[in-house]
């Protein structure tokens, strides 16, 4: 009783005192089933505050489902459960008190392919702090604003915020994508191989944004490619499934310039120097 | 061997003669059936048909009220049949789990559609007009075309609804939007086109349907506008089938005439309806 | 970079709208059980509104009898007649049917460039919104006068006149549930047949026909349960006589016709009413035993080119 309503306070300073500085996650056990397949196990790591961890390893090897975990995206899978414990700021985000609703608006999620919605590109960033009952229209117009140059896409798109969303490029949908994340104004921001169906150039936009955001959020960030989480992350985290019995697990998590250049498992070094997956 | 070429080849000519004279004789058959509705139907439409009620015994004048009273029974049916339809196709889309229970909901919706529209009409006399004590009204009629009319609308508001890719819905949904929100702002909006095209050729089917209504709506002759819910009323497909088989002496015209009104409006409504929706569909690509 | 306080307060959804999430949820789920609801109510009622007639005649005796007086002194209510009268007209439209239906498919499928795909298929569809009770009238018209003629008949009012129109009105049904059929066969199985020396039409009934067989066949008990249950042109056209036909030229009178005929002169919560539900009640169970079967097969043939 005493530890759940210290948990509860501790959530509310937490709120307000990493309002600015993003959110820490501690994973500890993690795994995930579906139905009766054991997917994801034992999964243990730190996700540090206003940097970016980047979770590489070959194709099936549980990265993106462990990302969805984060956000309780899994829930949306009807016979998936997560196991072990989750703390997002200290409090059990898969505890009784988290709504996985209110969760999502402090996780925010970019996905693989761009999915702006059918509307116009203000509406779009307006979505999420409409959703949470923002109405006056002077503040939504600063919070479309900031969201826009946050993402980096305001300069090209502030003449026609009425246009819709669909007659933008690719890139600039990501761009979008990000920008309608970051109008919720989460302390994390979760990021499911967002560069991987846009050119080189989409590509280096992604990832000065992404550069820059980290001051003031949290990024989590799945990708394929091991230059891209070279260049951008603080963090690495490699994951793997050795094999279709054995469910996926985290090899090992380290800071990214030493894992890259000093891998501490053989599985790891093989992997970056590219010899599978 | 040569021969044997020669010959599946001419088997292969003849076979596709034969099935395209098939399907020739089919599109002929419909063909006729527009034209031959158009030409005798043409000459009895006027403005005075169209505005004016039945005379003489109704061997003379109009089909206004018959018109009126097809467009409230229409009216009726669509009030109660688009709320329900759609929330049960965005149940059978969004909500539903795969298992036994929506598959049970799946086989009765299309075994639904598969009741003869007459047996409709039994159900709706011992419910509506004996049961609710609604008489012979366009309430009671409504409410039983509506019971006809939902499975279209639920199949047509469920396809809609499943071309809406999943990542509008993840999306949304990870700007921490409740599934309802989801729902209500992303995915209907998005589907609308199809939902209201395919309930629009659901209501047009209703339209034209006479054996659910036959004890349940419609009157012989009357001429004064309905008044309420509960009135009887006149409606097309009933004027037809009487002015067919149980008014003597009548000019053809008349009858022709009332069936292309009824066709014309059944299928104009329709094809405006398939063309708003592909011009919609132009617009948005996924 | 950093976010002000004043936006940064967060507003927290309106508790409302989490309840109403819930409540949402209930309410759309209640619509959509509502065709199960509809169909155990159409069930309910029919056989409520039966019981009198199951009491004072009973089943057997209706389903056996060879008589259909329902308003002479002593009634005599029995379906054979009427049974026999939809059957006659039934099997004829199929007959008729069936054999161009499924051509006329196998040619848009197989065989029609999808200029003639579309327009065929937009002229037949507009074959299926035409209401039965014009069809009834331009059978009345056209069909009625040529039937009489050909044949030499004293009335052209007779089953083969019901059935040639039925025959064009479930056509369309037919021919859409048999194409989607055929299209659903993978382009691969034609292409390896072809690829073995056969022509189109070796390979469409070598290959494509079998793998489509239980989709086609569905195709025709749909149709066959739409002329079962067709009221309005057959009320029209066979001239509803309650005999025991001997030929496709004698005029008969089908269940769906009894019914709408009747219904309208019967003595409110009477015994021929009564019966008349019960006629119903046996019309519903054919039909839903045709339409339960086509649709499990059509449920298996889609899980078969699932993957």
């Amino acid at each position: 009783m005493a530890l759940a309503s210290e948990k509860k306070g501790a959530m509310v300073i937490g709120i307000h005192e990493n309002s600015s500085n993003g959110g820490e996650f501690e994973l500890r056990d993690v795994s995930v089933t579906y139905g009766s397949e054991l997917a994801v196990a034992g999964v243990s790591m730190d996700i540090e505050r206003c940097a970016v961890t980047a979770l590489i390893g070959p194709s099936g090897c549980g990265k993106s489902t462990l990302l969805r975990c984060l956000n309780r995206m899994n829930d949306e899978v009807s016979n998936a459960t997560v196991g072990g414990s989750i703390k997002l700021d200290g409090t059990d985000i898969y505890g009784k008190d988290m709504d996985p609703v209110e969760l999502r608006t402090r996780v925010g999620q970019v996905f693989q392919k761009p999915n702006p919605f059918p509307m116009t590109i203000y509406d779009n960033v307006a979505y999420g702090p409409r959703t949470q009952g923002l109405r006056q229209r002077g503040a939504l117009d600063d919070l479309v604003e900031r969201s826009l140059k946050r993402a980096a896409l305001w300069t090209e798109v502030k003449k026609d915020l009425k246009k819709h969303a669909f007659e933008l490029s690719g890139g600039q949908q990501q761009r979008l994508c990000i920008a309608r994340a970051l109008a919720t104004q989460p302390e994390v921001l979760l990021m499911d191989e967002p560069a991987s169906s846009l050119d080189p150039i989409s590509t280096q936009q992604i990832e000065d944004t992404i550069a820059e955001l980290k001051s003031s959020v949290t990024i989590v960030i799945v990708t394929h490619n091991m230059q891209q989480a070279a260049r951008i992350s603080d963090w690495t985290a490699f994951m793997l499934r050795e094999s279709m019995e054995e469910p996926a697990a985290l090899v090992e998590v380290g800071e990214t310039r030493s894992m890259f250049t000093n891998p501490g498992d053989k599985r790891t070094e093989a992997y970056i120097t590219g010899r599978f997956g | 061997m040569r021969t044997r070429i020669r010959r599946a080849k001419a088997a292969q000519t003849a076979a596709m003669v034969l099935t395209g004279l098939a399907a020739a004789f089919i599109v002929a058959a419909a063909l006729y059936l527009l034209a031959i509705i158009v030409m005798r139907g043409l000459p009895g439409v006027s403005w005075e048909f169209l505005t004016q009620p039945p005379r003489g015994q109704m061997k003379e004048g109009g089909i206004f009220p018959v018109i009126v009273g097809t467009l409230a029974l229409t009216g009726l049916t669509a009030a109660v049949s688009l709320p329900v339809g759609i929330a049960a196709g965005i149940y059978l889309s969004e909500y539903a789990t795969r298992g036994r229970v929506t598959r049970i909901v799946r086989l009765a919706i299309s075994n639904m559609a598969g009741v003869p529209s007459i047996v409709y009409g039994l159900f709706g006399l011992a419910l509506f007009v004996n049961l609710m004590g609604f008489g012979k009204s366009i309430l009671a009629g409504g409410l039983t075309l509506a019971c006809l009319t939902l499975p279209v609308i639920i199949t047509a508001t469920e396809e809609a609804l499943r071309q809406i890719p999943s990542d509008l819905r993840q999306a949304s949904l990870a700007l921490g939007a409740t599934r309802w929100r989801t729902i209500y702002r992303v995915v209907l909006p998005a589907a609308a086109p199809g939902i209201v095209t395919g309930s629009i050729l659901g209501l047009s089917r209703a339209v034209g349907e006479t054996a659910p209504i036959l004890f349940t709506a419609v009157a012989y002759y009357k001429r004064q506008l309905p008044t309420s819910l509960l009135s009887d009323v006149m409606a097309l497909p009933y004027h037809i089938y009487i002015m067919a088989t149980q008014v003597t002496g009548r000019p053809d015209e008349i009858v022709w005439g009332t069936a292309l009104v009824l066709v014309a409006g059944v299928t104009l409504v329709s094809v405006a309806a398939a063309g708003w929706r592909s011009l919609q569909r132009r617009k948005v690509r996924w | 970079m950093a976010r002000s306080s004043t936006t940064r307060r967060r507003i927290g959804r309106p508790v409302s709208s989490r309840a109403a999430d819930g409540a949402v949820r209930k309410l759309i789920t209640a619509n959509g059980l509502v065709a199960i609801l509809i169909l155990a109510a159409i069930f309910l009622f029919l056989a409520f509104n039966s019981q009198r007639a199951l009491q004072e005649v009973g089943i057997l005796t209706m389903l056996t009898g060879r008589e259909w007086y329902p308003t002479i002194g002593v009634p005599r209510f029995g379906f054979l007649p009427l049974m026999a009268g939809s059957m006659v007209v039934t099997l004829t439209a199929l007959v008729m049917s069936v054999p161009v239906s499924i051509a006329a498919a196998v040619f848009v499928s197989e065989f029609a460039t999808r200029r003639v795909k579309e327009i065929s298929k937009s002229i037949i569809e507009f074959m299926a919104a035409v209401p039965s009770v014009v069809y009834g009238f331009v059978g009345l018209a056209v069909v009625v006068p040529w039937v009489k003629e050909v044949f030499q008949l004293s009335s052209g009012l007779s089953a083969l006149s019901a059935a040639v129109v039925l025959a064009f009105m479930i056509a369309p049904t037919i021919v859409s549930i048999a194409e989607d059929a055929l299209h659903a066969v993978p382009n691969e199985l034609r292409q390896g047949s072809l690829a073995l020396g056969n022509t189109r039409w070796q390979t469409t009934y070598k290959v494509v026909l079998p793998s489509a067989s239980s989709g086609v066949l569905a195709g025709v008990m749909l149709g066959m349960g739409r002329a079962i249950g067709e009221t309005m042109a057959v009320l029209m056209l066979t001239g509803n006589a309650a005999i025991l036909p001997s030929s496709v030229f004698d005029s008969v009178r089908t269940i769906t016709g009894t019914i709408a005929a009747e219904m309208g002169n019967v003595v409110q919560g009477g015994l021929h009413q009564s019966v008349l539900f019960n006629l119903g009640l046996v019309l519903f169970t054919i039909t839903f035993i045709i339409n339960l079967v086509a649709d499990l097969v059509l449920e298996k043939q889609r899980k078969r080119w699932r993957r």
